[in-house]
């Protein structure tokens, strides 16, 4: 369970990402985020697990406060929240290998992982993670070296390798094409329902909110306007969600 | 209006400029009266052409040395000479006597076509005087008119000598060409050895002057005084602890079984402990006592790897005394004896930093856990108690520096008065502080690595040359250390601007799997600096071949060393030797570069 309130961003800019926004995700929803770019799905799904830091209100998971966690604490809140990205935020230079293992090392000992060893488990598990999404023969080869829809695949696994009981995705398949889009949602959908992980996921299509949310939140200038079924977004409620200008596409 | 306005601007910017420039001629004498003397100019073409002629080559020669005698005064019987032997080259004067200042000829026969050389005038005391130079035509004779030198005559005969020089055998290098090959190797060796050093070090300062990574570190107040207080006690131990550690290795070097034995044992000891105290994965958080008996056995490990690498430098020297033995292989010993040397020397100030860096990295986290769970009231007199300390510390450091620098010998004055100052600054500084909110630590260390940075780049690698030939006498190892800080500074920074500029995609993405920032840095940043960091290792190495020939004017050794020494004799024909070299192995280092730069970034 996790409960967002009152929670406000205002950048060192001055600019605010987000104002007073609250609402619960129970165990093993699929959340959709959705909203104009710059709307504050980025900032949002950044201070549940404090890549950002809010300025005010709270994040609170299975009771615990986020917000107010020590750096010790929040490792360990951190390790149990996957993360995905639009721009799958793979290290390029390094192999498939080290980076889906990346996903381990909120468990490993610090010091072993400085010389780059993991339990054999881990190793294991991040073969299997990988083979889970295709791209198990990839092991090897350096991440840049694979398509977008692989390395989102990377992606997938390296949270996978977390063991997450809540999955970010920050706009997943916002740089793929619509099949690569369909496939990556599949996989997170998969985890979603075989593995009861809660996903929240700032989507750009409706389409695909409609496909695969349970529920859907949207933005606008970073105040919650919108909360509830996917079908309920009508063309009244998507011109306040998009504003006026806005027209439906796909 | 407007346009008048901006044709008076533009007139006073031309004004501005002029008169800047008038004034750098001014500054700089810029003459070219000077220039224009014939006296300079003569001087200015033998120069050149000295240069153009550089000593590189020299060929064996085999010296003719042709006697035939003559005498000063005529005596009264006359002269009666042996005939020459005409098979060989002879020379015959005529006449065969005569009185001083007087000339007489001098003809050659059967020398070897084309040559020259000196006549010279041997009196019986053997100083040799020159009379003049001949030049043989084709059929190998001359005739040389010559003056007979002042001299009262005798009746002992003297003689005229010529010498001819004829090259055998093929060129080869001459004494200056090999003592500029010498020290262009040792340049580039140098050079190399300075860029080696400076860039193991250069790398952890570079993330310590890296804005993005210092940015995040952000402790309480509580946490920076007490890692602040931390820091010279865990040097201090950590000091002690490697003293102890080089007693213990001592004991086992005392015959070569024990220290074999040692050499396998305590590796093991060390990497056991590491198994036993650092579980592989933490997926439960261990409990108190698990967390000091974990402590304990890494701290039997850190003892033991200490001790570990004590006896394999023990080791390694003791096998490179034995190669010093032998003659072929001496380079290869000494260069053994020399590292275990280092590490035994360095070995001490590493484990004393290390072991000050994770007391302060523990005393901030208890200072970040008392910030966390005291109440606001306690948490204040606790802060301005520890604020105060940490300022009298920090005080007492500087103090201790500044006495050690100046000898004042007068420990209340130069102790008392910065510890109380100290105090009180802390206890103004944690009045003003939030004492919950956190401070830009980060930042701190930042900019302070920064003007560090800044200071040692600003001296010249020449300049530290200076200072270190006092440390370490003159020689090449003066030069590598100078060329090493100013390396470290240099590198430092261009590494911590690429440091700044990579992708913070995944270093985001890393952080949010709760990795470490250690863990972050390793993993997020290090594969994403490593081509720009071998691309501006290659280029320092360049900069430093060319810095380690003029490090040698200040007696750091190289080749600068045989230049100056050239140049202040005037001998420009050597000079010039030298500075070919330089331009080859500058030109060698930037082709090579460049194609190493290709192949791995």
């Amino acid at each position: 369970m996790l409960r967002i309130q009152n929670l406000s961003k205002i950048y060192d800019g001055g600019v605010q990402a987000l104002y007073d926004v609250s609402f619960d995700v129970p165990k093993g929803q699929f959340l959709a985020v959705i909203g104009l770019s710059g709307s504050g799905k980025s900032t949002l799904l950044r201070c549940i697990n404090r890549l950002v830091d809010p300025t005010e209100g709270k994040v609170l998971w299975n009771d615990q406060d986020v917000t107010a966690a020590s750096q010790e604490e929040l490792r360990r809140i951190r390790r149990k929240i996957g993360m995905v990205f639009q721009h799958f935020n793979l290290v390029h230079r390094s192999s498939v290998l080290t980076n889906v293992l990346a996903g381990r090392l909120g468990y490993v000992s610090p010091i072993w992982s400085l010389i780059h060893r993991f339990p054999k488990e881990d190793i294991q598990k991040a073969h299997a993670q990988m083979e889970r999404v295709g791209i198990g023969d990839k092991f090897k080869n350096r991440a840049d070296e694979l398509s977008g829809g692989q390395q989102q695949r990377v992606g997938i696994a390296r949270a996978m390798m977390q063991e997450p009981e809540l999955i970010l995705a920050d706009e997943p398949v916002a740089s793929l094409d619509p099949v690569l889009a369909h496939s990556i949602m599949q996989h997170l959908e998969k985890i979603n329902q075989e593995l009861g992980v809660t996903v929240i996921c700032s989507l750009h299509f409706l389409d695909l909110v409609h496909r695969y949310a349970d529920r859907a939140i949207a933005l606008n200038e970073g105040r919650l306007v919108f909360d509830g079924l996917p079908k309920d977004i009508d063309d009244a409620r998507f011109k306040e969600i998009y504003g006026k200008e806005a027209e439906r596409v796909g | 209006m407007k346009n008048v306005n901006r044709s008076i601007k533009t007139a006073l910017i031309a004004l501005i400029v002029l008169v800047v420039y008038a004034y750098g001629f001014d500054v700089t004498q810029v003459n070219m009266e000077t220039a224009r003397q014939p006296r300079r100019q003569e001087s200015f073409v033998r120069i050149l052409r000295a240069l153009a002629h550089p000593d590189i080559i020299t060929y064996e020669q085999t010296e003719v040395v042709v006697n035939t005698p003559i005498l000063i005064g005529c005596p009264a019987g006359g002269v009666d000479f042996p005939e020459p032997d005409k098979d060989a080259p002879y020379m015959v004067v005529t006449p065969p006597c005569a009185d001083p200042n007087t000339e007489v000829t001098v003809e050659g026969f059967n020398f070897a076509a084309n040559v020259n050389g000196p006549i010279n005038f041997i009196p019986p005391s053997g100083v040799t005087i020159q009379l003049g130079n001949f030049q043989t035509d084709n059929s190998g004779y001359f005739s040389q008119i010559v003056e007979l030198p002042n001299r009262q005559p005798t009746p002992e005969t003297q003689y005229i000598r010529s010498i001819t020089r004829t090259r055998v055998g093929g060129p080869q290098l001459s004494r200056n060409g090999e003592d500029t090959w010498d020290k262009i190797i040792e340049t580039v060796f140098l050079a190399l050895l300075a860029t080696t050093f400076g860039t193991l070090f250069a790398v952890p300062v570079s993330f310590l002057a890296a804005k993005n990574i210092m940015k995040d570190v952000v402790s309480p107040l509580a946490s920076v005084a007490l890692s602040l207080i931390a820091w010279p006690v865990g040097i201090g131990a950590g000091w002690l602890a490697a003293r102890w550690a080089h007693q213990i290795s001592d004991q086992f070097g005392q015959t070569t079984l024990l220290l074999i034995a040692g050499v396998i044992i305590s590796p093991l000891v060390a990497y056991f402990a590491m198994r036993i105290g650092l579980p592989p994965t933490d997926t439960i958080k261990p409990t108190t006592t698990q967390r000091l008996g974990r402590f304990g056995v890494l701290l039997i490990a850190a003892v033991a790897g200490l001790v570990a690498a004590l006896l394999l430098s023990e080791v390694v020297s003791r096998f490179g005394e034995a190669l010093e033995n032998v003659s072929w292989l001496e380079f290869m010993g000494s260069f053994f004896v020399s590292i275990s040397d280092m590490v035994s020397t360095f070995l001490g100030l590493v484990v004393a930093l290390s072991v000050g860096g994770m007391l302060s990295g523990w005393a901030g986290r208890i200072g970040q856990w008392m910030t966390e769970t005291m109440s606001i009231s306690v948490l204040k007199t606790v802060n301005l108690f520890l604020a105060a300390l940490a300022g009298a510390f920090v005080a007492l450091v500087i103090a201790g520096i500044v006495e050690w620098l100046y000898q004042y010998q007068n420990p209340w004055i130069v102790f008392g008065i910065p510890a109380v100052v100290g105090a009180l600054i802390g206890l103004l500084v944690a009045m003003r502080l939030p004492h919950k909110g956190s401070l830009p630590v980060g930042m701190a260390i930042y900019n302070f690595v920064r003007a560090i940075m800044n200071i040692m780049r600003s001296i010249e690698a020449f300049i530290w040359a200076i200072i270190f030939v006092v440390l370490v006498s003159t020689g090449p190892f003066a030069g590598t250390l100078a060329l090493t800080l100013h390396t470290i500074a240099s590198l430092g920074k261009l590494y911590s601007e690429q440091v700044e500029s990579i992708m913070p995609g995944p270093l985001e993405a890393i952080k949010a799997t709760g990795a470490t920032r250690l863990q972050t840095i390793i993993y997020g940043v290090i594969p994403q600096i490593v081509p720009p960091y071998i691309s501006f290792t290659m280029y320092r190495w360049d900069i430093n071949v060319r810095m380690s020939t003029i490090i040698g004017f200040a007696g750091g050794g190289g080749i600068g060393f045989l230049l100056q020494q050239n140049i202040n004799l005037l001998n420009y024909r050597a000079a010039s030797t030298q500075m070919i070299a330089i331009t080859i192995v500058v030109w060698a280092m930037d082709y090579i570069s460049s194609v190493l730069r290709e192949r791995f970034v």
